[in-house]
């Protein structure tokens, strides 16, 4: 890695003590020597082991559910169903006021996707809680299920999720959010060309080291810790104390040390049903995900389309951008609504455009819920920003880099949601990158700034 | 049937935090009788060293080496609340929040230091090394270990500090769409070198070159740890990963990673990092978000450069030989 410290040197102080330094790290002595404790090496004597009845279905009506011989199988403590929940169905952003909830900690009448909790089974060890959850009779109707946004999305689709009562989130703005800026049709009327993509992406998972799990101990004072992976303390806990019904005093949750995160334990999925566990028995409980679970049953990246209509001058200006976003939420919001708004936001891209149109939609399919994960709502966009970039240089005969200088934002600028520019340094990173790549590109774009004069 | 070369380009920039549902974290720091320092969050560190970079910032706020404060975090008992760690927004709220509180902890150490050495607190400094002494005057000092013992057992005084940092809720407008959803934005620019194989569609990415401008590299080795790993992860994301390889269709997703695949060592890519550094206005020593935006740039760079080996466009991720093969197999027949 280099530092290159001759840019932006007028506004940046340098020479600080600990600032700047590289110190070693205090705690990858731990790491790397095995040492550092996380939460699945807390172990308590009489400790339960907590695996889930699963859904075979991507969507389906629940008939009945037989835990008789579960209950019966050696080892096996407790079975728990939706009516042993305080408070089943729930939405983590209720916290911030976002709503409606719309998810159930285990299924009740109906699943929605191929995976979802309907059954937990607790036992002394982790081969009887599986043994006996193999043995849990569910009988289903199954019903018809949408995969596809464009399909969920039109009149007659099988209704996803009946707590939203259309296959889309609904936004105070409507059944999108939205962004206007300048007069988008104006712009691609006095355009020189017009082109229009569509990109399109799958879901991903976080793949971290360590797989989502916590270890719940009930204490003496009738208090509950939770050892946890959790990336969000506090969020946890609160949306825990909701789901059970318990006040907030009763519940101390550890953590703090976790074995990679990328926004895949930023939802609450583990720690309220274990939590409850332990309440009912009495005894120490951990659910820790199989890497199968983490993969297939944790929420991946959502799965987006991204279709982007570009009117460009010959000269290299874009115009008018307008944008419409798609985001796979899957069954249940988790974070999707705030992922689809930020996307809103980010469009259109690190670029000065004057006339701009943004919809961005969370779209409900029968698939596993999808929830944040790095770049959250807009790694995908960047990936069809850029490609698009490419193709409007290739289309009016530029070059690609030279082609993003024309239309860089600078300080100052106005963004399409409305915030000034500020700290832009998207040029000198092109500068940069044609210097170090040995792409060259015209003097007069190697003399540009990110500054204005008077901003 | 031959292997084909090529390059491609993108540009991006990435929010800091998350706004729209309002964004605060708080810190309390205080000192030991010996003058250590103890710092209490509820701030996850998920691998990539919050508490180092921590200790590092209230090390520097205080005037201590980093090696004398000790990281607290995350025991919702005693940690005072953070929203959590996502959104690239660690560093740059739960810094601001230990800034705040090692300045009123700072603060207090100096008034005590005061009384001892019988100055006003107002022309004293520290030396970053323990020490606490008179502008100007270096001989006339105290050792800070001296001081906290002094205000423990003899001034009554407790040096501590609370830091609060919050940015407001913003609320989109309606019919515009205008928000402040997020505060500053951090950037890149990479460049990806390619070979496809046009008979298999395998693509190997020989280098890629990124530039990043983080605000404040506050530890270089771990800004470089995180922009290496994120470069590996946007290039994975590329050309490998997905849980649905034939979304929208469910089936056929991996379960394990013999099933799931990343690039592995014998893959990794010639990797360039370049950091160029302008400080934002309301990040701690500068600092912006760089732990997401790092992976994202290496994703349409690749994608860009398979276009310009082979001349097909793969508009879908991941970008795999399948894909590749099908494109070229549309191309040839016209």
């Amino acid at each position: 890695m280099e530092l290159r410290k001759d840019y932006f040197a007028d506004v940046r102080k340098d020479g600080l003590h600990e600032i700047g330094q590289p110190r070693p790290r205090l705690d990858s002595p731990g790491h790397v020597t095995g040492k550092t404790a996380y939460f699945a090496d807390r172990n308590f004597p009489g400790m339960l082991h907590l695996k889930m009845v699963r859904s075979p279905h991507h969507h389906a009506r629940i008939r009945s559910i037989d835990a008789s011989e579960a209950e019966k199988h050696p080892g096996v403590v407790r079975v728990l169903t939706a009516k042993d929940v305080p408070h089943n169905v729930y939405t983590i952003l209720i916290l911030i006021q976002i709503g409606p909830e719309d998810e159930t900690v285990l299924a009740d009448g109906k699943v929605r996707w191929k995976g979802e909790a309907v059954v937990a089974v607790l036992a002394e060890t982790e081969r009887a809680a599986q043994e006996a959850a193999a043995k849990v009779k569910v009988d289903y109707e199954v019903l018809p299920a949408v995969f596809d946004m464009e399909e969920a999305l039109k009149p007659g689709a099988p209704l996803v999720n009946e707590y939203h009562g259309q296959n889309y989130y609904l936004y105070d703005s409507g059944e999108c959010r939205k962004v206007r800026f300048g007069d988008v049709e104006a712009g691609f009327a006095q355009a020189d060309h017009i082109l229009e993509q569509s990109y399109q992406s799958s879901p991903i998972e976080h793949a971290p080291t360590e797989t989502t799990g916590c270890v719940v101990a009930p204490e003496g004072n009738d208090r509950f810790t939770c050892y946890t992976n959790t990336q969000a303390m506090f969020f946890t806990l609160d949306n825990t104390s909701i789901i059970l019904q318990m006040p907030g005093s009763k519940l101390h949750f550890v953590g703090g040390t976790v074995g990679g995160g990328f926004g895949g334990k930023v939802d609450v999925i583990v720690e309220p049903i274990a939590i409850l566990g332990a309440k009912l028995t009495g005894r120490p409980v951990c659910f820790i995900y199989s890497r199968e679970e983490e993969m297939q049953i944790s929420s991946p990246r959502a799965a987006e389309k991204v279709v982007i209509k570009d009117g460009v001058m010959k000269d290299g200006r874009i115009v008018a951008r307008k944008v419409t976003g798609y985001t796979d939420a899957g069954a249940y919001s988790r974070h999707s609504p705030y992922g689809a708004q930020k996307g809103a936001a980010h469009y259109p891209g690190p670029y000065t455009i004057p006339n701009v149109w943004i919809d961005t939609y969370c779209v409900y399919t029968n698939r596993t819920p999808s929830s944040a994960m790095r770049g959250f709502g807009v790694t995908i966009g960047d990936f069809a920003l850029e490609v698009q970039m490419d193709k409007l240089a290739r289309l009016i005969g530029m070059d690609p880099l030279e082609f993003r200088f024309i239309n860089a934002y600078r300080d100052g600028d106005m963004k399409a949601h409305r915030q000034p520019t500020e700290g832009a340094a998207l040029i000198e990173c092109m500068q940069e990158a044609s210097r170090a790549a040995n792409w060259p590109v015209a003097e007069k774009y190697m003399a540009m700034s990110s500054y204005r004069k008077g901003v | 049937m031959a292997i084909r070369r090529g390059r491609g380009i993108a540009a991006i920039n990435y929010p800091t935090g998350m706004n729209l549902g309002g964004d605060p974290t708080q810190a309390l720091v205080h000192s030991t009788p010996t003058g250590n320092f103890m710092v209490t969050l509820s701030s996850v560190d998920l691998g990539q060293g919050m508490k180092q970079i921590m200790a590092q910032i209230c090390a520097e706020t205080i005037g201590v080496p980093t090696d004398r404060v000790v990281i607290d975090t995350a025991d919702t008992d005693t940690g005072p609340h953070c929203m959590g760690t996502f959104a690239s927004r660690g560093t740059h709220r739960a810094g601001n929040a230990v800034i705040q509180a090692a300045k009123e902890a700072r603060q207090v150490m100096l008034e005590v230091a005061a009384e001892e050495l019988e100055v006003n607190a107002s022309d004293l400094e520290t030396d970053g090394q323990g020490n606490i002494q008179v502008k100007g005057a270096p001989q006339k000092s105290i050792s800070i270990f001296d001081v906290a013992l002094s205000a423990h057992f003899k001034r009554g005084r407790s040096i501590s500090g609370r830091g609060m940092f919050l940015i407001p809720r913003s609320y989109p407008e309606k019919e515009t769409g205008a928000m402040k959803p997020s505060t500053c934005y951090a950037h890149a620019c990479t460049v990806a070198e390619v070979e496809v194989d046009d008979e298999t569609g395998e693509v190997t990415v020989l280098t890629v070159k990124n530039v990043f401008e983080i605000g404040r590299a506050l530890n270089p080795k771990m800004v470089e740890q995180q922009l290496v790993g994120g470069s590996w992860m946007g290039i994975s994301h590329a050309l490998s990963e997905t849980t649905e390889p034939y979304y929208p269709n469910r089936d056929h997703g991996g379960t394990d990673f013999n099933q799931y695949l990343m690039p592995g060592p014998g893959d990794l890519a010639e990797t360039e990092i370049i950091v160029l550094e302008r400080p934002s206005a309301d990040g701690p020593f500068g600092a912006k978000g760089p732990g997401e935006m790092c992976a994202n740039p290496q994703i349409p760079a690749v994608a860009n450069a398979v276009f310009d080996a082979v001349g097909v466009r793969i508009d879908t991720l991941p970008i795999t030989p399948e894909r590749i093969l099908r494109a070229l197999k549309a191309q040839a027949a016209g």
